[in-house]
This record gives structure tokens, C-alpha cells and sequence, in this order.
């Protein structure tokens, strides 16, 4: 251990020394803002002084060479200095105006998309999938490029009623987050139990803790002590699978994208929203996901058509009611629908509010 | 050198479209990386994922993998098909720090690539959900020559497991006109007192710090964190009743009837028959809509603070939840203010280390315990903006009545009111 070197725990580095000069002179002193164009930012602080940011989508997993491409962007056009945002878009920030259409011709010019600003469709926010993640039902990136293919036109514009944000999860933890739109892996089967290793690889009294219903229970089979599922209990949640490998939730037929909608995190208008289930039984079809990917599109349509401005997707259904949401953009309401979990009842219509 | 490229069928069809393609990035590494270790390294993972495509399934597990001195920060995955794609079986991620805000030099992030692909597999991601930059992929050995390598620059390994996890914040004061705190601060303050609990997991599970400079909450912070701060202010908002009269006239008094009063959540909002915006300051909720609207005209007061929220999260294992109001204002300008968030913050974990179940998240030891025990034991007092709305179950003792009524009257006595 004499060579083992001890770590510095220095903790979150202190942004200042990364910050563009013009956004450190002017901290805390910015006025207001404008939208040039999609894609484009304008910050205008007390000072007088001006600076454009100008936001591209990227793959998100980036390999070194594109890396250094958006650096070297980043040295001709914007001083050297980056800013990444929440969905992994990177921005770049000039001082001077004419900097920024060169700046955008540079960046579409080496494939990536400028925009993502105001009321288009944002990136998509994703995690790992098959390519990283140890409990995936479907992958994350794959899934983002097929749908980013297909939405590009609404990230490059901003003609929606208000900012969509789409998420996408590989298992119900839901690294995606609420969006306005999530496509997420939902499991139709209870997992599949490899008896032979569930007492050497599984801690079984926290795999039994997990378990949001309590439908399992330590059992010996075949002589060995393992774990069994009350399948008539059983939510096919997955939660048992990360603690416990040898129950294995993920199926190639069986598990299934759903598509929930109205997730909303910020406070305008109304208090933060989560998401609400609107489809379910969608083919978990690699590799280009187009079932999935028709019903985003069919939603996107009628909430572009539907909404008023400024409302979110959210915002718009309330205004024009589940019903009319359904029949518009041709999904069925089934029983599925119907919450069972804690605090259901808070859901449900106790009032004579129909529309007609 | 030559090597045995995997055929990838699937994948290819990812590289049509006008997207950015990830499958592209992963094989440029694999056809035009000068080192060999990346060429075969990323020509497995290539394999390995194309498999994963035609079964529908994963073949990553987890295991135990960290640097000398940590006990977490790494995200450990070992190959399950490694036989089949040997040079991609240990395909370990390190969770990094990024600076709050996540802003970057080229001049750094060169350096940073530099290093990964001295180590690594020369992918890397900006950054996970939880805030982290993700260099994706490297062996156990070169785990730990990397972060010895940008450690000694000033990185550091993020959260992993049951600890205090990587905190994020918006772009705030930098560059935005809505920020109503110094972000920046608090994501340091709160997450680099707590070093110890990021580094060396023993918590019950995870526990989450973001920070938004206003109520659009840009960071999610209020779904996704344990500890929401969320900048506020208390004073009136600032009303340039000229830049309303430009506004009008350039959409009309319609757009701003339809778009700004009637969308206010309080009907806090009026316009004046002179095309000057009333606003009623008591009852505004600082949701900040009106100030998107017409950012050029409203502006957030002077007298600026933070709300802290506790306990978001996502499904499991009880479900979702929102955080709740713990704080509903709190000052943040001198030292001692943001001391004593960093201290509210360690009381809490430490209450929630003491009496929350393994794998219980703040927010579901809450719900657990209700929220008025929650209080007791951290000696916060409850008060009325915590709640939507006061109970409506009868079903409660409540022989105590008389004394908490008695302590409402002196904190209002002693807060001056």
C-alpha cells in the first residue's frame, strides 16, 4: 500500500476560472434576455454589455475526436469557454454579434444541430441502456438518436405552444426524470428466477424490503434457500432485479415501452407536475423504435395544433380533459389507466366537471 | 494494425439520419484512434452492443471497483458475454465532479480528454442525471492511474451507492437575469461539506442537492433532490411600467390579457386602462411566468433568499414525490447565512441516517414518519406555507393544543409580528 496515493478530496471545482470574461464581469448583474432566432440567446446586463449563446445538440456520448471538435468550435468562434446545460446540449457564448453566424455555420457544418432553445423540443434527457447500465430493459441512446432523427425540425425551430421536454428510462427508476413527454420501459411479466444463484449472489431479507408490494418471500427450492414471487402480487416493477441479479426482469417480448405525459417541473403558472400514464404495450423494438416514436409524434402534433401559447403539455390537457385528449390523439383508455397506488383517490373525478 | 471488426447490422442503422450518431462517435474510436487498446477496447463494446440489440437484453453487472482511499464514485461493470468480447469485459464509468454550473475552458476539457484516452475508452458523457461527467469505460487498474492523473488537477470523484451524491445548479447569476441567489455558492458550499459522506457511502441511500435560482426550477431540483434550494425573493417585483407599454404595443393588450393576467396563478395581476401592469404583491407566488413573459419589463425584487424544499424523488419504492417546503425564506448574503444552510443540510442527513430504513430515500422516511415528527427532530418549527392545506382527517390527539397554540403566539411575538 506504500505506493497507493492518498486522493485530494477537493470536492465541486469552483467554476469562476471557466466562466466567459463577459458573463464573470457581469455575475449576478444580467437584465434581460431575447430570442435573435431558435437557437440563439441573448443576455443583456446592467452594464450594457451583451452576450449571444448559441446552443447545439450533440450524441450526447461523446468519443474524444468529437470532443476536441466542439473545443476546437470553441477556440475559433467563443474564447475558448463552454457551458453544458441539463440535457447535454453545449452552449457557446460570443460578445460580439457577428461571431454568431459564423459560429452556427461552424457547428452545423461539423454535423451537430443548433437549437434547442425556447419553445422547440428539447433534447431528449437519457442515461446508459444496453450500453452501460446494469439493469436495462431497452437502450437510451438508440432510442434518443431514432426519436432526435424524426423531431429534429422541432428542436431546430421553436414553434411549439411552450418548451417540450421528452425523457427517456430503461427501467422504472426513471433516470430520464418527469417530462412532458417520457417513454419508459414498463415489464408485463414477473421476474424470472434463477434459483441455483439467488442465496450466494442476493442479500435476501433487502431483496424482500425492496419489494413496493411485498410479494416476496424467502423459500428453499430445490434444497437450496432462495427467493419466490407472489405472481398475483407482483407489479413486474423490476425494483428486485438491481439488488438481486438471478431475477431477471428484463424480457425480450414481454418488456414494453410505456408513454406517460404532463411531467412539469417548473413552478409557472402551477405548482410542479408529474407525469401520467397515456400508452402502454409498445413494442420494445430496436433498432430504430418507430412505434414508439409515431405515438410521440402523434401527441406532438395535437398538442402543437391544441394548445394555446404558453401552455405546457401538461397545461393543455387540463384545459381541454382527458377525454378529448385520447380521442385526439387516437390511444385507448383502458383500465390501466385507473391509478391502484397510494393516494389513487386524489385522482379520480368527484365532481360533475364533464365536458360535452 | 488490422483487427477482427464485430458486424454490426443493428447498430448501422443508427448511423443514417441527421442526427448526431453515438454508433459513429464509438466507431471512429474503433477505426481512427491511433492506440490499439481503444481500437479493440471500443471494437468489444461495439460487439457486446450489437448483441445486446438482437437479444433485447443487457450484459453488464455490477461489482466492486473504487480508488485507494474511496469507497464509491465508480460505477463498476463487469462484462457477462466477456468471453465473446474480451477487450470491453471491464468496462468501468467514473463519476466526476463538474464545476457548478457545469462550465468548462476547451483548454481544460482538452486536458480531460487527454487523460481518457491515456486510461480509457475515449468516451465520455456531459454528464449523467445526476450531474456527473461520465468517462465511460476503463479497466480497474486504470481506474485508478486516471483519477490519479486529474485528480492531481482539481477533479474529483463524484457520488455512487448510499452517500451524498454530486449536486448540480443552473447557469444562474452567470447569465441569467432570473437568478435570485448565488448558485454557484450553495452547490459548492453544500456538496464540498460533505466530502466524506460523497466519497464513502454509508448513508441509508442516496441523497441529492440541487440548486435553481428561481421558481422555473431549471434543475428539477424540487423532483429529483433531496434538498431543493430554490432562489425567491420577498420584496415587490420590479415593474418597468415603460418596457410593459413597449410590450403591448408591439403584441397588443389581448396577448398580454391572455398570455400574462389570466395565466397568473393567484390572480395577483391587472392591466391598467393606461397599458401599465398592476400587480398585487401579497399575493404573488414568485412562480416567475409573467416575468417570462415580459423579462425585459419584470424583474425579481431586491430583498432576494432562497426556499429549501425536502425529500423529491422518483418511483421507488413508495412513489413519486415532490419535495416540501421546509424553509420558506431564508437569506443567503453572509457567511454565517450559508453556514447555516450547510448546518440545516447536516442535521438533516444526520436524522435521516439515524432513523431511515435502508433504502429509503428523505422523503419516504418522511412520509413514513409524518411530517410533524420530521420537524421535532430537527428542530424546525412547522408553519403554514409546509403545507397545501391543513389537515382534514379528524382522526388525531391533540391534548397538546393549548401549549402549541401558546408557542405559535411567541415565535410570531419574537419574529416581530
Amino acid at each position: 500500500m506504500a505506493d497507493m496515493r492518498e486522493p485530494i478530496e477537493s470536492g465541486c471545482p469552483d467554476p469562476w476560472q471557466y466562466l466567459h470574461p463577459t458573463m464573470r464581469k457581469n455575475f449576478g448583474q444580467w437584465k434581460y434576455h431575447e430570442h435573435p432566432r431558435p437557437g440563439v440567446l441573448l443576455h443583456v446586463a446592467y452594464s450594457g454589455d451583451k452576450i449571444w449563446t448559441v446552443k447545439a445538440g450533440t450524441q450526447r456520448i461523446l468519443d474524444v475526436f468529437t470532443l476536441r471538435k466542439l473545443c476546437d468550435i470553441g477556440d475559433q468562434f467563443a474564447d475558448g469557454y463552454v457551458h453544458f446545460t441539463l440535457r447535454s446540449n453545449i452552449e457557446y457564448m460570443v460578445n460580439d454579434e457577428t461571431k454568431v453566424q459564423p459560429l452556427i455555420d461552424a457547428l452545423e457544418g461539423a454535423g451537430f444541430v443548433v437549437g434547442g432553445t425556447q419553445n422547440s423540443v428539447a433534447m431528449i434527457s437519457h442515461t446508459q441502456g444496453w450500453l452501460h447500465c446494469d439493469i436495462p430493459g431497452t437502450d437510451a441512446s438508440g432510442v434518443v438518436k431514432s426519436m432526435m432523427d424524426e423531431l429534429i425540425d422541432e428542436f431546430r425551430n421553436a414553434n411549439m405552444p411552450n418548451r417540450v421536454h421528452i425523457t427517456t428510462s430503461c427501467c422504472q427508476i426513471n433516470c430520464g426524470g418527469q417530462g412532458d413527454i417520457a417513454i419508459n420501459i414498463q415489464h408485463t411479466k414477473p421476474p424470472k428466477i434463477n434459483h441455483d444463484l439467488v442465496a450466494n449472489v442476493c442479500e435476501r431479507p433487502s431483496v424482500v424490503a425492496r419489494c413496493p408490494v411485498a410479494a416476496i418471500r424467502p423459500a428453499m427450492v430445490n434444497g437450496k434457500p432462495s427467493l419466490e414471487v407472489d405472481e398475483r402480487k407482483c407489479i413486474c416493477c423490476g425494483a428486485c432485479y438491481p439488488p438481486c441479479p438471478p431475477m431477471q426482469i428484463n424480457d425480450a417480448e414481454h418488456s414494453k415501452l410505456a408513454i406517460w405525459v404532463g411531467g412539469n417541473h417548473s413552478n409557472a403558472r402551477g405548482k410542479p407536475t408529474f407525469q401520467k400514464l397515456v400508452a402502454a404495450g409498445i413494442p420494445n423494438n430496436p433498432p430504430r423504435w418507430p412505434e414508439a416514436t409515431a405515438i410521440v409524434k402523434r401527441i406532438l402534433k395535437a398538442y402543437k395544433e391544441g394548445a394555446r401559447d404558453w401552455e405546457r403539455v401538461n397545461e393543455w390537457i387540463e384545459r381541454i380533459g382527458w377525454p378529448r385528449f385520447f380521442e385526439e390523439v387516437e390511444l385507448p383508455f383502458t383500465k390501466y389507466h385507473i391509478d391502484t397506488w397510494r393516494g389513487a383517490r386524489a385522482s379520480f373525478n368527484s365532481s360533475t366537471y364533464i365536458r360535452f | 494494425m488490422a483487427i477482427d471488426k464485430h458486424i454490426t447490422p443493428m447498430l448501422d442503422q443508427l448511423e443514417t439520419g441527421p442526427w448526431p450518431s453515438f454508433i459513429s462517435g464509438i466507431k471512429r474510436l474503433r477505426d481512427q484512434h491511433p492506440d490499439a487498446r481503444i481500437n479493440e477496447m471500443t471494437n468489444d463494446l461495439l460487439g457486446q452492443l450489437e448483441h445486446s440489440y438482437e437479444t433485447r437484453k443487457g450484459y453488464w453487472k455490477g461489482g466492486t471497483v473504487s480508488v485507494f482511499g474511496y469507497g464509491g464514485g465508480i460505477i463498476p461493470r463487469f462484462s457477462e458475454v466477456g468471453k465473446a468480447f474480451p477487450k470491453s469485459k471491464e468496462f468501468h464509468t467514473l463519476r466526476v465532479q463538474p464545476p457548478a454550473g457545469n462550465h468548462y475552458s476547451t483548454g481544460m476539457l482538452r486536458q480531460l480528454a487527454d487523460s481518457w484516452e491515456k486510461y480509457g475508452s475515449g468516451l465520455v458523457t456531459f454528464h449523467g442525471q445526476t450531474g456527473n461527467i461520465m468517462f465511460i469505460g476503463t479497466d480497474t487498474q486504470n481506474t485508478q492511474h486516471f483519477f490519479d492523473e486529474i485528480n492531481e488537477y482539481g477533479w474529483d470523484l463524484g457520488g455512487a451507492g448510499p452517500c451524498v451524491r454530486t449536486a448540480m445548479s443552473c447557469v444562474g447569476a452567470a447569465r441569467c437575469e432570473m437568478s435570485c441567489t448565488n448558485e454557484l455558492k450553495s452547490h459548492r458550499m453544500l456538496v464540498n461539506n460533505f466530502v466524506d459522506d460523497v466519497h464513502r457511502p454509508a448513508l441509508p441511500y442516496k441523497f441529492k442537492f440541487k440548486v435553481s435560482g428561481c421558481a422555473n426550477d431549471c434543475q428539477n431540483a424540487i423532483e429529483r433532490s433531496d434538498f431543493a434550494v430554490i432562489g425567491t425573493w420577498r420584496d415587490d417585483m420590479k415593474v418597468d411600467q415603460a418596457e410593459v407599454k413597449n410590450y403591448i404595443a408591439d403584441k397588443g393588450r389581448q396577448y398580454y390579457i391572455d398570455n400574462v393576467i389570466t395565466r397568473c396563478p393567484t390572480q395577483a395581476l391587472a392591466l391598467n386602462d393606461d397599458n401599465t401592469l398592476a400587480v398585487n404583491n401579497r399575493d404573488c407566488v414568485r412562480c416567475m411566468h409573467c416575468l417570462n413573459v415580459m423579462p425585459k419589463a419584470l424583474h425579481p425584487g431586491d430583498d432576494k433568499g432562497v426556499t429549501i424544499l425536502i425529500g423529491g424523488k422518483r418511483t421507488l419504492k413508495i412513489g413519486d414525490l415532490m419535495g416540501t417546503v421546509l424553509v420558506p425564506f431564508k437569506k443567503l448574503e453572509t457567511e454565517e447565512d450559508y453556514e447555516s444552510m450547510v448546518e440545516l443540510a447536516g442535521t438533516i442527513i444526520d436524522f435521516w441516517a439515524e432513523n431511515g430504513l435502508e433504502h429509503e430515500r428523505c422523503g419516504e422516511m418522511i412520509e413514513r414518519i409524518g411530517l410533524a415528527n420530521f420537524l421535532e427532530g430537527i428542530e424546525v418549527e412547522p408553519d403554514p406555507n409546509m403545507l397545501s392545506h391543513p389537515r382534514q382527517s379528524s382522526y388525531i390527539r391533540m391534548d397538546g393544543w393549548d401549549e402549541a397554540a401558546e408557542a405559535w403566539f411567541e415565535r410570531q411575538a419574537e419574529a416581530g409580528k
